[in-house]
């Protein structure tokens, strides 16, 4: 229970740092801010990493597969098409 | 090991916190954007350090196939289709989710353990939401990317229809949450998940895509953060509702930008908007009309110090964006100052219509926000608007009775001098004719869009 506890207060505090950092980004910046949180919300792929490479059973193993390579997509892309997008803004 | 690795996670975690930061300014973007990369590198090389990982095989095959069809997508995607590349990746992020909370129960089963409460409730949520995402992020692809109509589809029973699923799928959530051991019904509940996230999504329209893909943004952070909770992973959490959070921001300015509340942008027979209350168009419009050629425009345009262009989606669809930064230059080689005002929704994500000027070579300096932009209005000589309707009409601001009234506008119309450059008199989303068109200030410049502004470069080069 008192790790469920932590765990919930994290979330909570995390919510607030999300709302505090959010908020200061420019509307200019909103496809790319969406583009690039994207990305990170790929950051399952740490459980999915765990899944396909345990291999506890057959059908572990092709969750595990597939979620690695729905993960992997959302986090290549999002930082590859993020960076894409914010050089656009850098040049000159 | 355990504790190396979880206090990486923190690393990482601060790295992404940081990487968001970066976003606060073009500046500082693509180092924050780096941050972020290297804080999801990191948490990605040390969990593959984690004891229970006893083969690399399948975990190398599915980095390989995810990351080139990732790079490719991110390579070859056009600007104009970045709303459709967001929304499979929204998609694809609350997949692997829901996956992944699949895999760990059947695990823990498989295992022997008797899993707690707080895990299967953990499991049920990100199975609801990553079902959900996933399926309703395709549907999001398919009607941006036109495979579907964008009209909303509708059908008698539509909402009951989703209430029910919605009762059954929390029913069989609640039921395996009793059950944990019967780890099938965990995949009865996804394919409910699917079913509702389809349906949820098809009975809106294209125009409101916006909202959809902020808020499916905003469902696949918190997907992340319930797979968190079942994983006991705070890192998944942090990350999870950071994204959960920009997500719900990014919506509700959507929703009031377009005046109108998330339920009735889910819920209403959207994009048909009944009769408007109001003057009729012929009564706003009759006889007060100037019609103005190029020519005409290119002298009103000579000798303007200061120049504001607000740019709609339609310039985006004639892919006049590099023409207009043509036409912003030659006024400037002639001493204006050139500027460009974008309401939030003049594109068809947030933020888009930014992207789609910086491809054009605009600077981000001469890109403003609503609020600056309506500062700058009142000591400016022309404003050009092209493509753009309702989010310039002023009735917003007065008519009480209008679907727009108070919507946040660009006050064009306080500008020295309004240029519209638009096809007909024709009405935008919301229906009802827009007093500027025939104000004493307006010059409407019938054309469409990338020809009118190659004539007008043509005539303002002629008057030199």
């Amino acid at each position: 229970m008192d790790v469920l506890v932590s765990t919930i207060t994290i979330f909570v505090l995390a919510i607030f740092v999300g709302f505090e950092v959010i908020t200061k980004v420019p509307p200019i910046l909103h496809t790319p801010l969406m583009s690039g949180s994207n990305a990170i919300s790929g950051i399952t792929i740490v459980g999915a990493l765990i899944s396909a490479g345990s291999q506890h059973t057959t059908l572990t193993t092709v969750l595990g597969f597939l979620a690695v390579v729905f993960a992997t997509i959302n986090v290549v892309g999002g930082f590859l098409v993020t960076h894409r997008m914010l050089e656009m803004f850098q040049r000159k | 090991m355990g504790v190396l690795i979880n206090l990486a996670y923190l690393v990482a975690s601060v790295l992404f916190i940081f990487g968001l930061k970066g976003l606060s300014h073009p500046r500082t973007a693509v180092r924050g954007n780096l941050l972020g990369a290297l804080g999801m590198l990191l948490a990605i090389v040390v969990t593959l350090l984690h004891r229970s990982i006893v083969s690399y095989q399948v975990i190398v095959a599915g980095l390989v196939v995810g990351g080139a069809i990732g790079a490719v997508m991110a390579v070859k995607v056009r600007m104009t289709a970045m709303p459709q590349m967001v929304a499979l990746l929204n998609g694809f992020g609350g997949g692997a989710s829901a996956l992944v909370a699949g895999a760990a129960l059947v695990e823990a089963v498989v295992l022997g353990q008797q899993p707690p409460v707080d895990f299967t409730v953990a499991t049920v949520a990100s199975g609801l939401i990553g079902g959900v995402t996933f399926w309703g992020s395709l549907v999001a692809f398919a009607k941006l990317e036109e495979l579907i109509p964008g009209q909303p589809i509708l059908f008698r029973g539509q909402h009951w229809l989703n209430l029910l699923l919605l009762i059954v799928a929390l029913a069989m959530g609640a039921w395996l949450i009793d059950h944990p051991q019967q780890t099938q019904s965990y995949w009865v509940l996804l394919g409910l998940a699917s079913g509702l996230g389809v349906l949820t999504t098809i009975p809106i329209g294209g125009a409101d895509m916006p909202v959809v893909i902020s808020l499916l943004n905003s469902y696949s952070g918190l997907a992340a953060a319930a797979t968190g909770f079942v994983l006991s992973n705070n890192m998944l959490i942090i990350a999870g509702s950071l994204v959960g959070a920009s997500g719900i921001i990014l919506t509700s300015i959507m929703c009031r930008a377009m005046n109108r509340s998330l339920a009735n942008v889910l819920f209403g027979g959207v994009g048909s908007v009944a009769a408007a209350a109001g003057p009729s168009a012929d009564a706003v419009y009759a006889g007060k009309v100037k019609a103005a050629t190029a020519e005409e425009v290119a002298m009103v345009l000579d000798g303007a110090r200061r120049v504001v262009i607000v740019p709609g989606y339609g310039l985006a669809v004639s892919q006049a964006q590099h023409a207009l930064q043509q036409l912003a230059s030659l006024l400037e080689s002639r001493g204006a100052d050139v500027l460009y005002a974008i309401h939030p929704v003049a594109g068809r994500m947030p933020g888009h219509m930014n992207v789609l000027l910086a491809e054009a070579d605009v600077p981000y300096e001469k890109l403003k926000d609503l609020d600056e932009a309506n500062a700058l209005f009142p000591e400016t000589d022309v404003a050009i608007v092209i493509g753009a309707n309702d989010v310039v009409n002023p009735l917003a601001r007065m008519n009480s009775n209008s679907p727009i009234a108070g919507m946040p506008i660009l006050d064009v119309d306080k500008a020295k001098t309004v240029v519209v450059i638009k096809r007909s008199l024709s009405p935008g989303f919301a229906g009802v004719p827009n007093p500027l068109f025939a104000a004493d200030n307006t010059l409407m410049y019938f054309a469409d869009g990338k020809k009118a502004i190659n004539d007008l470069i043509q005539a303002l080069k002629e008057l030199s």
